[in-house]
């Protein structure tokens, strides 16, 4: 078997760029851990809100009192977008050489991010001043911010590594390395959508729920 | 054809776009039921809890198959990494909720 059939998670760069997908074995495998271990961390604030958000409460507002689930409904559709877009611009990326296209996709990528974090700040807005629900009310109240704090502090930084790479894919080109580092963002990203999909349902569908 | 792509990559292209859009599909119809069951009280109390963590868990498993590609055909290496973390992340979520509901049961 050639190097450039064996597979790794993630999209392969195959038979279209076999030296830089030998070279996409290591570092994607690398990067596997990295994101692996960020799963970890999320896990831990996971579990910390699982046991405030009931045990937590103190004289503080409960989940269901301050949760409004319109605009979290709007967030995971923004955030899921982004998700897909990204994927297209991963596809565009391995199989042609029309950087307009890769970079209209990769544009409206970081601007439903941005959009997605500007959601999440508004709804602090709210709970901060229609509801008084600020981190130090309550134990609740503090893990739901670090939690989701953390998740919006990751789609932000992946952002900002975002335009970092626009900028090098438009002086660079897409050479071999900026092709890999675009590949491992991507895989970020969707891994930041998948820690959404928990937080949606077990933050705030949980919350309405009990 | 386009820049020397051949006809077996193109039709490896339009199967990885598929691909996505499964995922984006999937995706969508599984959000759209979780909040269904809240929004329109389809389900309440345990009932509802457990449909919710089951669909929130297939969209899981419908992401990481359709849009970080993990599958049968992935690494071995990769594998037994996602699958170990999968096993850390269940003690320790676990772990903390069992310990934490005890002793919150005992100080009652």
């Amino acid at each position: 078997m050639k190097l450039y059939q064996r597979l790794h998670p993630g999209v392969n760069l195959g038979p279209t760029d076999p030296e830089s997908h030998e070279e996409a074995e290591e570092k994607i495998f690398g990067f596997w851990i990295f994101l692996m271990s960020d799963l970890v961390l999320f896990s831990v604030l996971f579990a910390t809100y699982a046991a405030m958000s009931i045990q937590g409460v103190a004289q503080g507002p409960s989940p269901k009192d301050i949760f409004d689930l319109s605009p979290v409904f709007l967030e995971t559709m923004v955030l899921l977008a982004s998700s897909f877009t990204f994927g297209l611009a991963i596809l565009e990326l391995k199989y042609r050489k029309n950087q307009r296209r890769l970079a209209l996709w990769l544009t409206l990528t970081g601007l439903l991010g941005a959009l997605f974090v500007g959601l999440e700040l508004n709804d602090y807005r709210i709970l901060l001043a229609e509801h008084g629900a600020a981190p130090q009310t309550s134990g609740f109240l503090s893990a739901y911010y670090l939690l989701t704090g953390t998740h919006a502090l990751h789609v932000s930084v992946a952002i900002i590594w975002l335009i970092v790479l626009a900028v090098q894919l438009a002086t660079l080109g897409p050479v071999g390395p900026v092709k890999l580092r675009l590949m491992r963002l991507a895989l970020f990203w969707h891994m930041l959508d998948i820690i959404w999909i928990g937080i949606f349902t077990f933050v705030y569908l949980y919350g309405v729920v009990l | 054809m386009k820049q020397g792509v051949s006809s077996t990559g193109h039709h490896e292209e339009s199967a990885e776009q598929r691909d996505y859009v499964k995922g984006l599909v999937l995706a969508f119809v599984l959000t759209v039921a979780s909040f269904s069951v809240v929004w329109f009280k389809l389900l309440t109390g345990p009932a509802a809890l457990i449909l919710l963590g089951i669909l929130a868990l297939v969209q899981c498993a419908a992401q990481i198959r359709y849009f970080l590609h993990v599958d049968g055909r992935s690494h071995r290496d990769d594998l037994l990494l996602i699958l170990f973390t999968s096993l850390i992340v269940l003690i320790i979520v676990g772990g903390t909720i069992w310990i934490l509901w005890n002793q919150h049961a005992r100080m009652m």
